[in-house]
């Protein structure tokens, strides 16, 4: 298989985005997963000729970054979170029921190669635990259950739709979008829903708001002034000592 | 008195199509661009300076500040960089935000830009979160179509682009040098510092790195004054945040309040632990502050209240376990976590988080050896304050923490498997479901 005209040329165009052409190594890999299925070595040779680098540099990116896949993926890319709280909350239990019930390990693909299932760290859905995601679109409050309904239904090519999210397409199409190609999909699915919308509810049945410009004063303000100040108010320890360090080069 | 829950940057979630432009502009969105445009840049960076917004991406540092270390004198090119690589457990905040209202980010980026001098600014966002790229490549195409970005930005003068950078799947690029070098098509690890960015950042020019919720507070702040801002908070911890619960809470989600409100108080707000539930332990900023109990739930939540308690504010992220959590299972699966996020470049995290998951999998598995409790300390100990980068530092904090809370329970580890003190399926959301089966 060799690489059509077309992504030659949006590889380029995607390199050509940048202040650096190499900055668009990464969208780069994104769109060679959505042409090809996976990074294949003539997607690296490409990348390398087009960015004026080698393909042990382009290689080294591509094996860095967990979402590269190195080797050929499902219809669909099914991760469920196995990070701390979403493993405690169930996502164990829901990497464990989809194993079985797919008849795949983690980072395997169904044999009738429509879901590739893995285990993801964290994903910033921490409130809407167990959270599982396919081709990176948001599934909340997953169950053992509701997961084997989505993955069944994905392998049935029933139309599926993210909870907070769009329609399901596919791993590949998810690719081209992160790589950097709109797919017309924005306006599906809510702006928030459930547990983001928590607080603002509350406050709402309170009556509560944020104060109104102009009719409050700032209480009394002690914000660090100077840079030794504000480094040894910081949460890190790391800033003060570099701080103190840099200084030091200065005298 | 201000009220206890504040919303500003989530005050529009709940709003029909939120994510649009014209659902931002009839909220009042751009009406602090068209301000801050006709104000100095350096202006700019004085009444975000004189506001007190400290960065909310886990180290506090204070933003307007970070604005004025660019060296105005240097003939590069200046860059501002927006670090929306949310990936550190726990924390949920800024997904949510560019999901619903991406224009507010970009309100702030574009000021921000103004204020630095940036004629090119960057959304560096995680890879793993398709509609919330999608939603922001369309709202930086509506506001370039609108003449917000681009050129001569509403006849100001003013140019700045915006480039949205989907990520590849890696924690360590949330951390400001290593994001550096990932945007510049590299892999992503950490750089030495000094020099910062400020001086050297991306390709080597004066470079802003901010975090998402940081620039997409300074719309508020220009638009409502500094008072308004400094009427919220403490003396040292302006203004108000997202404080985002998970875990066995009865309503976990995002509360923005003022900075320093308690967990006890965002707790009674939704109906406390979920039923049956009492608090065992929780992270106040993320798993890379160390765990807090209930014996800490009347700490302030800001940044000299939680520092002050032995622990770090961090990004907010109030993760809270009860009583059927084992903190040995917890502790293994966030190590591992690390291990695997673990970037290579220096010996104490690379290694050291390898020997921590084995030494952490035998008590698991209640096979712990005497010393095991030592072993983990000593490693945290050559870890911390030893490895290139906060990365490591973080990776000890739920151990020696744990330890310090629980050690009983790794002592435990010596002969129970924690499986069998705490069976996981009573953890569970669908905990009844499960039992029931």
């Amino acid at each position: 298989m060799t690489l059509s005209d077309v992504t030659t040329r949006e590889l380029r165009e995607l390199a050509s985005r940048y202040p650096q052409s190499r900055s668009a190594l990464l969208p780069m890999l994104h769109l060679i997963q959505a042409a090809e299925g996976n990074v294949t070595n003539e997607g690296i040779e490409v990348c390398a000729e087009i960015l004026g680098i080698s393909a042990a540099e382009v290689s080294g990116v591509a094996t860095f970054y967990t979402m590269y896949k190195r080797r050929p993926m499902g219809e669909h890319h099914v991760g469920v979170c196995t990070n701390t709280l979403c493993a405690v909350m169930g996502g164990d239990l829901i990497f464990e029921r989809l194993k079985g019930h797919l008849d795949v390990g983690n980072d395997e693909t169904t044999e009738d190669g429509k879901v590739t299932l893995e285990h993801i760290e964290c994903n910033a859905a921490c409130d809407f635990a167990p959270v599982m995601m396919v081709n990176w679109e948001f599934f909340d409050n997953q169950t053992p259950e509701s997961a084997v309904e989505v993955v069944d239904k994905l392998r049935a090519g029933e139309p599926v739709k993210a909870t907070r999210g769009a329609t399901i397409t596919s791993w590949r199409e998810a690719e081209r979008v992160l790589a950097g190609f709109e797919d017309g999909l924005a306006d599906e699915g809510p702006a928030a829903a459930g547990p983001s919308l928590a607080g603002l509810e509350i406050a709402a049945e309170r009556g509560w708001s944020a104060p109104t410009p102009g009719a409050v004063k700032a209480k009394p303000t002690d914000v660090a002034d100077t840079k030794v100040e504000a480094v040894e108010q910081a949460d890190t320890s790391r800033a003060e000592s570099e701080t103190k360090q840099e200084e030091g080069k200065d005298d | 008195m201000t009220d206890t829950l504040t919303p500003v940057l989530s005050a529009d979630w709940g709003t029909d199509r939120a994510w649009t432009l014209k659902a931002y502009k009839k909220a009042g969105g751009y009406a602090a661009l068209e301000t801050a445009l006709k104000m100095a840049p350096d202006d700019v960076i004085a009444m975000v300076k004189d506001s007190g917004l400290r960065g909310r991406g886990g180290a506090g540092f204070p933003t307007g500040m970070k604005w004025s270390f660019i060296p105005q004198d240097n003939p590069k090119p200046k860059y501002l960089v927006v670090n929306a690589d949310e990936s550190e457990p726990g924390t949920c905040k800024d997904i949510p935000l560019m999901m619903a209202t991406p224009h507010t980010l970009i309100e702030g980026v574009i000021i921000a830009a103004h204020a630095i001098r940036a004629k090119t600014a960057f959304i560096y966002v995680r890879g793993e979160v398709l509609h919330v790229v999608r939603r922001l490549r369309a709202a930086a195409r509506e506001a370039k179509k609108a003449g917000y970005l681009g050129t001569d930005i509403l006849g100001s003068g003013v140019d700045v682009e915006l480039i949205i950078h989907a990520g590849a799947g890696a924690y360590i690029c949330g951390e400001e040098t290593a994001l550096l070098d990932s945007l510049e098509g590299r892999r992503g690890q950490p750089r030495l510092r000094p020099p910062f960015p400020a001086v050297e950042g991306l390709y080597a020019s004066p470079t802003v790195v901010n975090n998402v919720e940081s620039i997409a507070s300074v719309p508020s702040i220009v638009k409502n004054g500094i008072d308004w801002f400094g009427s919220m908070g403490t003396e040292k911890s302006k203004g108000y945040t997202l404080y985002s619960l998970s875990g066995h809470v009865a309503r976990p989600g995002q509360y923005e309040a003022p900075l320093g409100i308690t967990l006890r108080e965002l707790l009674d707000l939704g109906g406390g632990m979920r039923p049956g539930s009492e608090l065992k332990f929780w992270t106040p900023g993320g798993s890379s502050t160390p765990l807090l109990t209930a014996e800490h739930l009347d700490i302030p939540l800001d940044y000299e209240g939680v520092g002050a308690a032995g622990s770090m504010l961090g990004t907010k992220a109030l993760q809270v376990f009860d009583q059927t959590t084992s903190v040995v299972r917890c502790v293994l699966r966030w190590t591992e976590f690390y291990k695997h996020e673990s970037c290579g470049k220096c010996t104490p995290c690379r290694e050291g988080t390898w020997w921590l998951v084995q030494t952490l999998q035998r008590l698991d598995e209640g096979q712990g050896k005497d010393g095991d409790i030592e072993l983990l300390l000593d490693l945290c100990d050559n870890i911390l304050g030893r490895s290139f980068c906060a990365l490591g530092d973080g990776a000890t904090s739920p151990i020696t923490s744990a330890i310090q809370y629980f050690r009983e329970e790794f002592e435990s580890g010596m002969h129970t498997p924690s499986r069998e003190l705490f069976p996981p399926a009573a953890s569970t959301l669908f905990a009844q479901e499960v039992t029931a089966s």
